[in-house]
Order: C-alpha cells, then structure tokens, then sequence
C-alpha cells in the first residue's frame, strides 16, 4: 500500500490550498512580503544597528536627519532619524514587531473568545445562544475605537503615564481582543449552526460522548475554515485600529513605539520638513496591512464552500 | 415466548411549530388568543424487538419512521410514552447514567457521505468510542480491536490513515458500520443505511449487515422503505402510516396475506416483471398533514372500507388468528 505510507507533508503538497497558491502570483508575493516583514521583525533585535529603546544609544545631535541620497544624511541612518535622534531603520523594525504582536494577540484573543461563545451559542442553541447573540449585538453597536479610547483613557487616568506605558501593549491587546471578538463568534455560530445538522454529530452523540467532546474535537474542527480567513482580516483591523488609538495618543508610549505611535511622533514635524518620520513609517503600515488583506482575499477564495467543496 | 430486548410503549412525539410564546399569541375575533400547533410525527407507537431478530419498518415519507429510529436512540426525546431496554427504562436516563446503553445500542445512519467526520481518518473514527468505552484499555489493544473491526467489514486495515472522502459510498457505509460495531453492541438501529447506496453496493452492505448479524447474535431495529430489502432481511415486520403502526407481522405472513387496508395496497404497488397482474391498488387522495390529525384511524380517508366508526374510533393493535396485528377496525369485525 502506498497510500499508507502518505505524510501529512505529502497530502498538503497534494492539496487544492497548495494547488491554487502556487498559482495566484499575488498570494506568492504577498505571502513573501508578510514573511520578511515578519521575521524583521522577529529578529529586530539582531538585525537593528541600534537598540531604539536603549537611550544610552541616542544622540539628541542626530534629531532629524534626512535619508540616505538626501542632502545632510548619514551614512549610520539609511532611513534617517526622528525628532529624537533614534535611528529610523530601527525604530520601524522594533514598531512592526509591536503591531504585529498587538494584531496577533488581539486576535489570539478575540479568537478564543469567540470561538468559545460561538460554539456555545450554536451548539446549544436555545436561552445560550439567545443571551450570548445579544451580548455580541450590543457589543458590536459600540464602535471598537469608541470603546478603546474610553477604557484607554480611563486606564491611562488610574494607572499614570509611566505605569500604562509598561503595560500598554497588554492594554492594547485586551481592548481591540474585547471589543471585536462577536465578528468571530457570529463566524463560528453559523458554521456550527450548520455543522450540528450533519450525521456525524449524531453519531457521536448516540456513542455517548459529552457536550463538550462534540463541540470541540468534532465540530470545531470543521468550522476552522471561515476561522482562518476572518482572523487573518481581523489581523489587519487590530493592526489599523492599534495604529489609530497610537496616533489618537492612547496607544503605544513614545518611548516603545508602535508604527501608529511613529506617525504620530513625526506628525508634528511633517511641516517643518521631516516628512520621513511620518511617511517611512506609514508605508510599512500600508504595506502590512495590505498583504495581510490580499492573503486573506485569497484565503476567502479558497476555502469558500460555494467555490470549492473540500 | 422470551421477554423483548427492546420494548416501546406508546411513543409519541410532537414537534412544536409554534415558536415562542410570543409568536403564539393571535388576534381572532378582537381577542388574544394562544394559538399552538405541533406536527404530530408519532402518535402512539407499541412495538417489540426481541433479541436476535431483524424487525423491519416501513412507510412512506414522513410517516415518521426515522423519528421512531432517533428517539429509540436518544437523539431526540419523546413527548409521551416509554422506552425500554432489557427490561429498563431509558428514555428518561440522562448524561452518565445512559452510558452503559450508549455502548449497547449502536446506530447506522443513512447517509455515509454525512456521517463520518470529515477531520478525522478512519483510524481517528475507529479509535475514539473504543477509547471513550474502555479508558483502562491499553493502546495496542485499541489497536488490535480496530484492526479486528475493519477486517469484519472488509475494509482493508492499512486504509486507516486515509479521510473519510477518500472513500466511496459503499465503503464509507462499510466505516459507518465498523464504528457502530467497534463497541461491540448488541442491538443496532439502522436508518435507511442503504437508500444512498447504489444499487449494486446495496446487496453488499445488507449482506455485511446479515454476517455481523449472524456472528455477533445482533439485533436489528431496521428502518427502510424499500420493500424488496424488507423480504430479505426482516424477521418481523411493522408497517407505519402517519406516526402509527398499521400492521405487525412476520415477513413472510405478511407479503403472503397482508391484513390493513394500508399494507395491502402498499405490497401492490411493488413493480413486479410479470405483467399479468390486476392493476395495483390506488388510493384515493393525499396523506393528511400531521399538524392536523384526521380523528379515528389516521387512514380512514384514503380508506375504501372505512365507515363510521373507522372516522371517530381510534384502532387499537389487535392479534389475529393468523398471528398478524393489526390496528383496523374492518379487520376486527370481519368486514375485511
């Protein structure tokens, strides 16, 4: 039998989502950028000239330096400096890997939330499923940002700047995590409304297993397709809505900057001439978001049932 | 005559369409009203399984025969009457206490295309109730069991590895009932396991059902609407119509002498290659909506024997000389 002796490696290598990526040059592309993107920022620390957290390194003399190819540049800072003399180069690496772990964790988050309460409200169905959908609808009458910026500043009030801003990532993470888990609940709800239909789920209840064997080891494995292509959007959002509370001053502190913070230092300079401590940082910004968009279009495609029965 | 391993009291279950007390409540004649209404899928079932035979029930669609199959099973529960198994009752036992039924009594559903977990390799699906069932049990042994299974169906044992839709219907049926077998049960309730079979698969998988059936001294509770399967298979047969049974009776009594009006205009509608026959029976009208019952006997307006007590008066199951019950009123006063 060789059919027996098939890897897990083998069948992925066989598989329609390998077959259809190897096709669409635009998921090639932006899978290679999102990957360089993310492991720069991984591995900033390594690949940084210099540490932008460490203020031994900062030499207020360097504030405002252009990029290389411009007139007054340093051949030290290929992307010039900011208002505080912090290599640019650097302080986008170190920011990418603040977004994107803002945006992972939230929707680490935002997925264990709503995986747990959308499974709990299409599977059991009935009182749950009506208490725990009106939660979500009211959660999702409030604006994300509104909320971000109410428990933000409330935080930031009781905590005092120096606190939040050690904490702040974490704050971050649960805001955007909390206030946007019923776009994957409602996701995971009708998966799970539809799924519970089938023989399976029968068959599995006449074996006796629990509530919660069912729910977990055999319905949720197979709602996990519209799991991965609305995470992979909602990525983005946490990353745009981490940027928009940074530059709106209730995200990231100056002194660990995020890319949204790094907009919003350079902001107050776009005038006097320094526009690359604004721009360089908001084209990666446009950038990552952007890829993650066209990868998870592309996922859309791929996993849509209508489109592919798999 | 052995006590029955599975016995069924006066089933009957409603399935509510009304929907919320507030959608319930109408307007009518300028006052409020609660309005309910229900669909009537079971309206008083008795049947007995007794232990080594196949009892067979058939009836057209809707007559609620898979109803029957998911409330003996648990899956849904009943709005009335009572399930015994062994001599126990079951249908009120919850959550632990139902367990060691749950290994007893094992269910093959009707379409294997639905019913294996699309996540899972047959290994996976094999492994899990045999594991559930016997915790203590050491993994070589859960091992050796599913070996031992799928070879009892034919299902070659280094397939496990594969997904359930690398498999054709026949096979996946073959899988279906390897699960069902894996903790070894002693009564099987099979939904209309081969109706999405084709036809040449449909001899196989009965014919894998009978051996098991033979080797494992298993029970059938088999739900089906294909006659010819019945004369194949069943040991007992019990004909429905509209949640009710009509008639109960071996198979052979009764294909040879069918007793209801119901069953013998069913058994004439077999195709049969001779064309020599009189024309089958044909009824007149529609099966009534189970939401609104026909009072007396649920048949008696399609009925061309049907008088006035057959409109008011519900039949009961009554035994005939020939061993056949029936619940008919002609049949009682020999009107037929």
């Amino acid at each position: 039998m060789t059919t027996a002796t098939v890897s897990r490696w083998d069948r992925f290598r066989e598989s329609f989502f390998w077959y259809s990526f190897k096709r669409d040059k635009v998921a090639i592309a932006s899978f290679i950028v999102l990957l360089s993107m993310v492991l720069s920022a991984i591995f900033a620390p390594l690949l940084a000239p210099t540490d932008p957290y460490d203020l031994a390194q900062i030499n207020i003399m360097n504030s405002e330096l252009p990029p290389v190819g411009m007139n007054g540049a340093d051949e030290a800072f290929p992307l010039g400096t900011d208002a505080q003399g912090r290599d640019m180069l650097s302080t986008i690496l170190y920011g990418t890997r603040v977004s994107l772990m803002i945006g992972f964790g939230a929707v680490l988050l935002q997925a264990v939330l709503g995986i747990l309460f959308g499974l709990l409200a299409g599977y059991l169905g009935g009182k749950v499923d009506s208490v725990l959908m009106r939660i979500a609808d009211v959660q999702l009458s409030f604006s994300t940002l509104m909320v971000a910026i109410i428990v933000g500043a409330v935080f930031k009030a009781s905590f005092g700047n120096l606190m939040f801003g050690e904490i702040a990532i974490y704050m971050l993470i649960f805001i955007i995590g909390v206030a946007e888990w019923p776009q994957i609940a409602r996701t995971v709800r009708a998966s799970v409304l539809a799924e519970k239909k089938k023989e399976y789920v029968d068959a599995a209840k006449v074996m006796g297993f629990g509530t919660g064997r069912i729910m977990f080891r055999h319905i949720l494995p197979n709602t996990l397709s519209p799991i991965f292509v609305i995470a992979t959007v909602q990525i983005a959002n946490a990353i745009i809505s981490e940027a928009a509370l940074s530059f709106l001053g209730l995200g990231m502190p100056e002194t660990q900057p995020s890319l949204g913070s790094l907009i919003k230092s350079g902001f107050d300079y776009i005038q006097s001439g320094s526009w690359w401590i604004t721009l360089i940082p908001g084209l990666v910004l446009v950038v990552l978001v952007l890829v993650i968009n066209l990868l998870g279009d592309w996922l859309r495609d791929v996993m849509n049932p209508r489109l592919y029965k798999g | 005559m052995t006590s029955p391993l599975m016995s069924i009291r006066g089933l009957e279950k409603k399935f509510d369409l009304s929907g919320s007390l507030l959608e319930q409540l109408q307007f009518e004649g300028g006052r409020l009203r609660r309005k309910q209404e229900a669909v009537h899928a079971l309206n008083g079932v008795d049947l007995e399984v007794h232990k080594g035979e196949a009892l067979c029930v058939v009836g057209e669609s809707g007559c609620g025969k898979s109803t029957v199959a998911r409330t003996v099973m648990g899956l849904l529960s009943p709005t009335a009457g009572e399930i015994h198994y062994d001599g126990e009752r079951i249908d009120h036992l919850s959550g632990k206490q139902v367990l060691p039924y749950r290994r007893k009594m094992q269910m093959i559903f009707q379409n294997p295309y639905a019913s294996l977990n699309p996540r899972m390799t047959i290994q996976q699906t094999l492994e899990e109730p045999i594991r559930f069932h016997h915790p203590d049990w050491k993994t070589d042994r859960v091992k050796a069991k599913v070996q031992d299974v799928m070879q009892s169906v034919g299902i070659d044992a280094d397939w496990g590895s594969r997904f359930g839709h690398e498999f054709s219907g026949g096979q996946r049926q073959r899988i279906a009932i390897a699960r069902a077998l894996a903790v070894d049960p002693e009564f099987i309730v099979a939904d209309e396991p081969i109706s999405a079979l084709d036809v040449s698969i449909q001899a196989q998988v009965l014919n894998l059902m009978m051996e098991a059936q033979e080797q494992r001294g298993l029970t059938y509770l088999f739900i089906t609407h294909d006659l010819a399967v019945v004369e194949h298979f069943g040991t007992r047969v019990a004909v429905m119509y509209l949640g009710r049974v009509c008639e109960l009776a071996d198979t052979r009594t009764l294909f040879s002498n069918p007793r209801h009006p119901y069953t013998q205009a069913l058994l004439s509608a077999i195709p049969k290659l001779e064309d020599d026959r009189p024309n089958h029976i044909r009824l007149q009208g529609e099966v009534p909506t189970p939401v609104n019952l026909p009072s007396g006997c649920v048949f008696h307006g399609r009925c061309p024997y049907a008088n006035e007590r057959c409109r008011t008066e519900v039949p009961a199951l009554i035994t005939t000389d020939g061993g056949t019950q029936v619940a008919c009123h002609a049949v009682e006063e020999n009107r037929l």
